[in-house]
């Protein structure tokens, strides 16, 4: 794989990981720890939704980020190529137009 | 039948299964012993990587714990969750690729340097040696509760098993016995769990019920309420409210998530699948299953807290159930008359209070106090097993790869033949269970407390040396080495100074900021990393073949062994 391609897909890569990242800061810092007595005036079923967000759904979200990012990365490498069932040798080369597209960006 | 009947049954069943397990996946060769020969499926490395992270602390006391921390409690929840997402987006994926045995063989190769490599020997070990000395207490704990045998024996018969197929398997073995663990331990963990959902508020699942109605038996009102409003009559602490300080809560929250991202015997956990796609899917496979456990157990908190004031407060003393005269005998529960009124006044006031509570009780007694049958009470001590021998053995493994791989035959004697290596490894299990089960008879008074902070020094070693190793291709060895020394001795020096040179001070005045010894390592962390970045602007780069290491890492594609 050309060093260019490489750059580009090391980028979108940094780009999802920040991203999701993000998401995971804002629900366990944000709304688990910093906002919570805030959220505790929204009451659902017998839940109060800051005890609720620090204790059950924090890590609801956590699972669902980690199946974002393999959706996410399974899609990226593909466009580029990769199998990572398969050997390298067959999987160095990325489409020609990946590599234009990506380097204007 | 008797419980104890249960229990033995639950317990020669389970074993015989890890035995059967160990026997018919022996280790041939280095590769088998150390990562499995790399082709674990990802929903088996998933099963196997929930029960290695599990340990005793998570089975017997989370629950317990955050029964008597309340909403404060959340700190476990999120930061043994959260981290998680840390080890799946910037860790495993990586790891995967490099495609090597450890994690000190990471460190050593990229950071070119045998200095770094010991350090990270020596980090591995202490961290792994503190962790695996609670998970043979917490046996103990189960035998002699559950099968009345005293501690030694207990511990004696865990280490004989763990060392059984650790020994004969390597990481082979455990991997597929730590997968027949985790089905044993979730279900101990969620058969009494739902029982007792349905019992006191009539839904079957846990995480539900923790917000709905209780039935007319327990008075009805919200579960939550019902606590808050008994919590506040008997003088303790509204439970859904927080009682630390909020920046107590964060950095203890981000040293743990770190922590758990740092840990060595979690890592090594994914060399063992075929390929970066493949690691990818596992983390994501390890959180579903160990979110079942982890979403269980506030819930589990909160009808034990319900039910355990429901049973004893106010209660004569000569009326107690049996369950609560049993756990007499173990000392984990204690009551003092001190007003000799002969009932039981359990309230958040110490000079009034006459009920002491060890927080694991919680989880061991639970389905005794909710009146369960007598199997469901015996499986959990299958479970708490199950849990504390898995981890043990992940642990186990890490010392002896530690120790065979990286301390002799990567750093001091290269010529031994690969043969000679899997000796090595399978004598350093040897040695390091003999260790761990000593202390377990033995266990000093830290050991437990020592635990928690095995943490705070993961996260400030490891993890931003791995991370900066994969992410700042600029990061070299003098900026690695110096980051890890700063990190690891700061949080070291913060907890020793605090636990054992001046406890005096160890409160929210005495404390940094307000930070907690158990928060630190927050700390710890981003002085490891900003001591690191500005070491390596002022020292040479690394050399062209670590440069092409650490491209070729961020790219998935077949990793190549050596």
């Amino acid at each position: 794989m050309s060093d260019n391609s490489a750059r580009s897909y090391w980028r979108s890569n940094i780009r999802i990981v920040l991203t999701l990242l993000s998401v995971w800061f804002f629900i366990s810092f944000g709304c688990g720890i910093l906002l919570v007595d805030t959220l505790d005036n929204i009451r659902f079923g017998g839940f109060k939704l800051g005890f609720w967000i620090s204790q059950q759904g924090s890590i609801f979200v956590f699972v669902a980020l980690i199946y974002i990012y393999i959706y996410l990365m399974d899609k990226l490498d593909n466009k580029y190529n990769f199998e990572s069932s398969t050997s390298a040798s067959t999987s160095d080369q990325a489409p020609e137009e990946t590599i234009t597209e990506e380097q204007e960006t | 039948m008797s419980v104890q009947i249960w229990t033995f049954i639950f317990v020669f069943v389970t074993f015989g299964l890890y035995i059967g397990i160990a026997i018919k996946s022996r280790a041939g060769s280095t590769s088998d012993f150390y990562v499995a020969g790399g082709g674990v499926p990802p929903l088996a490395n998933g099963m196997a990587t929930a029960a290695d992270w599990m340990s005793a602390a998570s089975f017997i006391s989370m629950a317990g714990l955050i029964s008597f921390l309340g909403r404060d409690g959340t700190f476990y929840l999120m930061g043994w969750t959260g981290g998680y997402v840390l080890l799946a987006l910037l860790l495993a994926p990586y790891l995967r690729k490099f495609g090597k045995f450890t994690v000190p063989d990471f460190i050593g190769d990229r950071y070119y340097s045998k200095t770094a490599r010991l350090i990270a020997v020596f980090c591995a070990i202490t961290i792994s040696f503190v962790y695996v000395c609670g998970q043979m207490q917490g046996a103990g704990i189960v035998f002699s509760r559950f099968l009345e045998v005293d501690i030694t024996t207990g511990v004696i018969i865990g280490m004989t098993i763990v060392f059984f197929y650790a020994v004969m398997g390597g990481m082979k073995g455990i991997t597929y016995t730590q997968v027949a663990q985790y089905c044993v331990l979730i279900f101990a963990f969620m058969v009494p769990a739902i029982f007792i959902s349905i019992l006191m508020t009539g839904v079957p699942i846990p995480q539900i019920g923790f917000g709905s109605e209780l039935t007319q038996d327990f008075g009805g009102g919200y579960l939550l309420d019902r606590l808050d409003g008994m919590s506040q009559e008997l003088g303790f602490a509204t439970y859904t409210e927080g009682q630390r300080s909020t920046q107590d809560v964060f950095f203890i929250t981000a040293a743990l998530m770190f922590g758990t991202a740092g840990l060595p015997h979690v890592i090594i956990r994914f060399f063992t699948v075929p390929n970066v796609r493949d690691a990818r899917r596992s983390a994501g496979y390890a959180l579903i299953f160990i979110a079942i456990l982890y979403t269980t157990a506030p819930a589990v908190a909160a009808f034990a807290k319900t039910n355990l004031i429901n049973t004893v407060s106010n209660v004569e003393y000569t009326s107690v159930p049996e369950w609560f005269t049993k756990w007499e005998a173990t000392n984990l529960i204690s009551f003092t008359d001190k007003n000799n009124d002969g009932r039981i006044q359990y309230l958040g006031n110490a000079e009034e209070n006459e009920l002491e509570v060890n927080r694991d009780i919680m989880v061991l007694a639970n389905p005794e106090i909710a009146g369960l049958p007598n199997w469901v009470v015996a499986l959990v001590a299958a479970g708490a097993l199950a849990a504390a021998l898995s981890t043990a053995a992940g642990l186990l493994l890490v010392i002896s790869t530690a120790v065979a791989h990286d301390l002799l035959k990567r750093s001091f004697i290269p010529e031994i033949t690969e043969r000679q290596e899997l000796l090595y490894a399978r004598i350093s299990i040897f040695i390091a269970v003999l260790i761990a089960g000593y202390v377990g008879i033995n266990p000093p008074a830290y050991v437990a407390q020592v635990v928690a902070y095995a943490f705070g020094l993961a996260a400030a070693s490891f993890f931003p040396a791995i991370v900066l190793g994969i992410f700042n291709k600029r990061m070299n060895k003098e900026g690695a080495i110096a980051g890890m020394l700063a990190g690891f001795l700061f949080t070291a020096g913060y907890i020793i100074y605090f636990k054992t040179l001046n406890p005096a001070l160890d409160n929210a005045n005495g404390w940094l900021f307000g930070i907690s010894p158990e928060g630190i390592g927050t700390f710890g962390t981003i002085a490891n990393m900003l001591v690191a970045y500005a070491v390596s602007k002022f020292s040479p780069e690394p050399p062209d073949a670590v440069q092409t290491i650490v491209e070729n890492i961020r790219l998935p594609g077949e990793a190549i062994r050596q």
